[in-house]
């Protein structure tokens, strides 16, 4: 905790330093963004013969806990090497890079979003489809609005809450409704598949539509009703090495732990179909 | 008719009782830290469970039937220290604030207040804020307000003590004029005030009343020991004459007047005893008043003895009554520079 | 500038603290998409997200009075231990994380929050409703109201209002026309602080009211769903939102002070 505290303080010296230097020459080009905002994680290595290395990895909020846990296995066969992991939207994620945050790997929750990193040219390589999502209607465990498929979410009186159509999750919902020629009118249009999972679990709405690895990571306050139209929205997660990675081979091999065999025996586990 | 007061606030230890006639003015004289301002707040019912206050037929406050009427209620105005005029209202409104209070519309509570604005005289200020007045302009405008609302009782908490010299003796006139004909409890420390201002006096002193009685009788034959040594002041009413004053017995006492007097209106010579000096012959040198008296007792207090007379009280050290071998009868003069006998409208 | 009565040294800091605000905002400044600023910010979304900041924000600011005033007047005229509670209390969502009161606020009034149900029989649905985001935003501003009052009342005491209430004024009376006057500067910066505090509004309101365009998708809500969409939008919206913070700031040093002056 104490070790915690003092990397901060000597981390917003540094930023407060930079912000002199920044006026005292009056520069207008911007610093480097680090990945704030965006929960991270890292893994201690407890191996001691290797030379030390970081693996940084961007990756969507939804792979957190497969990850996290191929993370560890990557770690224990790579002796010296700490994976650190930043979680977040996959926009947000993406925006960072833009800013030049530092990192390894790039692995979002659909393909439109990893084409603007591709556009920007942050990606070395062509990306890999490594797993899919489908959508899933999600409601309250005792559904209280009778939920059974997609058409009930246009019932009046149903409250609603979808992703924002800007976030991958919304994108996702209003490709789904326009495939199934219908209209959901949401009481509200939430962030990020968390936020529609809370207002769900929390009973202040009526159904949402998230991804089917959410729902199952949700817990037992809220169940999932698959539906058909969903195939029409199959997301398609793609992961690739990143231009700036100091180490570019590292990179390579986590990418290959993802889409190596026991790396997708984990994210199926936590839900997640084959690409 | 009249106004009963029998307040005890054991919290700051102070237990009086006394009564107001109609139209009288009662001062309660006492040191700073007295209580005095206490048993007025007690009275303006300001302070709740402190014994009872009647007025007339009317019971404001009764502590054994937990009767309290609320200070609103009471028609009784009070005028503090500092004027505590509202400082985002003008002069006038300052004094049509309490007709407006009671009722009356805009127009008829202008109406009230220019015209207490000009008892005062205070009319050409009626638009000014209270930071643009002086001291004593603004106590001017507070004696306005509190009277324009009409009150049953005046309270008055040392209204001088926070002016400058030259204010004090004009408002100290003005009050004496108002105050003349209305029921008033004054608050003050200063023996001048009570001397000037009162038909009754009553002397505090820790809380408690220790001396009570005409204005005259208190100040210049006081019956306590701290009234003695507190409220001692030679008190003479009579008659103005140029700089002096003709005393009942026709003699003159010269001095000198804060505000100008008219030859032959009454007036009173306030003199401290300690300002007197004694003599077995008239002495030679400059005093301009030189009266022969008559002593009528001796009464030691603290380190002097108070020497007094048919005129005026004077205190003298224990030697110096030993060297004139002062006794009661004997025949003394009695000598007063001008300079310290104070002449005031009476 | 007058001439420095402090030391010489403490101008390093003082810089590098005006820096940490400055350098940011005018960051921002420069770095907005200028040729399509008016188009950014007067997109329909733009539009509708500050008509309804400006609406909500107001309303609240009103809700603030109505309950902040007579609040503040308790606090400042009691004192002992449950005046202490109850200020505690009243100030807590000052410090409380602003996502902390939102939960706080489902608790209380979701539909299963413990009035929900009630709130249900009389036919009133708050959550994903405009009247969600005003709650929300009088529940975080109210404290800067109460707070900034409550000081001006204990400054001014209870000598004028002893006073007025000699001179015949009744309770009311005594509190409209001596003990709010008295206090206006007070309750004037309250005001405005409380309304910056509602505009500002984020976390209690994106937890508690929802997000949809028009009904709960307030200023600061489409600037954060923007920087998903539409990053230089972000920026923009960002910048307009400091320009109406500049303004209420600027309402705020400009306000009449010569009121408290000349109470002697």
């Amino acid at each position: 905790m104490k070790t915690q505290t003092i990397r901060y303080a000597v981390r917003s010296s540094i930023a407060l330093t930079g912000l002199l230097a920044l006026a005292a020459c009056g520069g207008s080009d911007s610093g480097d963004a680090t990945g704030s905002g965006a929960n991270s994680t890292a893994t201690q290595s407890n191996s001691s013969s290797a030379p030390a290395r970081t693996l940084t990895v961007f990756a969507a909020a939804s792979l957190q806990k497969p990850f996290e846990e191929i993370g560890d296995a990557f770690e224990k066969a790579h002796p010296g090497v700490t994976v650190k992991f930043s979680f977040g939207g996959s926009s947000g994620l993406v925006a960072q890079l833009q800013e030049g945050a530092p990192a390894h790997v790039l692995a979002t929750a659909n393909e439109a979003t990893m084409d603007k990193a591709v556009a920007d040219s942050l990606i070395s390589g062509t990306p890999t489809p490594f797993v899919s999502n489908t959508l899933q209607i999600v409601v309250p465990q005792d559904n209280p609005a009778g939920i059974t498929g997609l058409a009930d979410l246009t019932k009046s009186g149903t409250k609603v809450v979808l992703c924002a159509p800007a976030v991958p999750c919304g994108a996702a919902s209003t490709s789904v409704e326009k495939s199934a020629g219908i209209d959901i009118k949401p009481v509200s249009e939430e962030q990020s598949v968390t936020d529609v999972l809370g207002k769900v679990r929390s009973g202040e709405a009526d159904a949402g539509l998230v991804y089917v690895t959410d729902v199952a990571g949700a817990g037992t306050e809220v169940k999932g009703i698959d539906f058909p139209e969903a195939k029409s929205a199959i997301n398609i997660y793609p992961i690739a090495a990143l231009k700036s990675a100091t180490d570019a081979a590292l990179a390579t091999e986590f990418v290959s732990a993802i889409t190596g065999a026991d790396g997708q025996a984990v994210l199926r586990e936590a839900g997640f179909a084959a690409p | 008719m009249s106004l009963e007061v029998d307040v005890a606030v054991p919290e700051r230890d102070v237990e009086v009782a006394f009564t107001v006639e109609t139209g009288e003015t009662l001062a309660l004289l006492g040191p700073n830290g007295a209580g005095k301002s206490t048993v007025l707040a007690a009275i303006a019912g300001l302070i709740a469970r402190s014994g009872t206050v009647r007025l007339d037929d009317m019971t404001l406050a009764d502590e054994s039937t937990g009767t309290h009427l609320r200070p609103h209620e009471r028609g009784i105005a009070l005028l503090a220290q500092e004027a505590r005029l509202f400082p985002h209202l003008t002069a006038g409104d300052n004094v049509a604030f309490g007709p407006r209070a009671h009722g009356q519309s805009r127009r008829d509570a202008h109406t009230t207040a220019v015209r207490w604005l000009e008892e005062v005289g205070m009319t050409a200020y009626a638009d000014r804020r209270p930071h643009e007045l002086s001291g004593g302009q603004q106590q001017r405008v507070a004696i306005a307000r509190a009277l324009a609302t009409e009150p049953r009782v005046l309270l008055v908490d040392e209204p001088l003590s926070a002016l400058d010299v030259e204010s004090a003796p004009e408002i100290r006139d003005l009050l004496r004029r108002v105050l003349a004909t209305r029921t008033t409890v004054l608050v003050t420390h200063e023996v001048l005030d009570a001397a000037l201002l009162a038909d009754r006096v009553a002397v505090i002193d820790a809380g408690r009343i220790v001396d009570l009685g005409d204005t005259a009788r208190v100040l210049g034959r006081p019956r306590s020991d701290f009234g003695a040594r507190f409220a001692g002041l030679n008190l003479v009413r009579g008659v103005a004459v140029g700089e002096a004053l003709r005393m009942p017995d026709g003699r003159l006492l010269h001095g000198l007047a804060e505000v100008p007097l008219t030859d032959g209106s009454p007036a009173a010579a306030v003199v401290a005893p300690s300002a007197v000096s004694v003599h077995l012959d008239h002495p030679h040198g400059s005093p301009r008043n030189s009266l022969a008296a008559t002593v009528v007792d001796l009464e030691p207090h603290a380190h002097l003895v108070r020497v007094r007379t048919d005129v005026l009280s004077a205190d003298i050290t224990a030697a110096a009554v030993a060297e004139l071998g002062l006794a009661r009868g004997n025949p003394v003069v009695l000598s007063v520079k001008a300079t310290e006998v104070h002449l005031h409208p009476a | 500038m007058t001439r420095a009565n402090f030391p010489r040294w403490l101008l390093v800091p003082a810089v590098l603290g005006a820096l940490l605000v400055a350098v940011p905002i005018g960051a921002m400044a420069l770095t907005v998409d200028w040729a399509n600023f008016g188009a950014l910010i007067t997109s329909e979304a733009s539009r509708a997200a500050l008509w309804l900041s400006l609406r909500t924000a107001a309303a609240s600011t009103v809700f603030c009075l109505l309950l902040g005033i007579p609040l503040a007047l308790v606090l400042a005229r009691t004192s002992g231990t449950a005046a202490t509670l109850l200020r505690s209390l009243v100030l807590l969502p000052l410090v409380l994380p602003p996502v902390v009161g939102g939960i706080a606020l489902l608790q209380a009034f979701g539909r299963r929050g413990i009035l929900g149900h009630t709130l249900d029989v009389l036919g009133l649905e708050i959550a994903f409703s405009t009247t969600a985001v005003v709650i929300a935003q009088t529940f975080v501003a109210m404290p800067f109201l109460v707070l900034s009052l409550e000081g001006a009342l204990r400054a001014a005491g209870t000598r004028y209002e002893d006073v007025a209430a000699t001179l015949g004024a009744g309770p009311t009376t005594v509190f409209t026309r001596v003990t709010l006057p008295l206090a206006l500067p007070g309750l004037v910066s309250g005001t405005i602080l409380a309304f910056a505090r509602c505009l500002g509004e984020f976390g209690a309101t994106i937890t508690f009211a929802g997000s949809l365009q028009g009904t709960t998708r307030t200023l600061p809500l489409e600037i954060y769903l923007q920087r998903e969409g539409d990053p230089r939008a972000a920026v923009a919206l960002s910048l307009v939102l400091v320009a109406v913070a500049v303004l209420v700031i600027g309402f705020t040093r400009a306000r009449p002070g010569s009121l408290s002056a000349g109470t002697s």
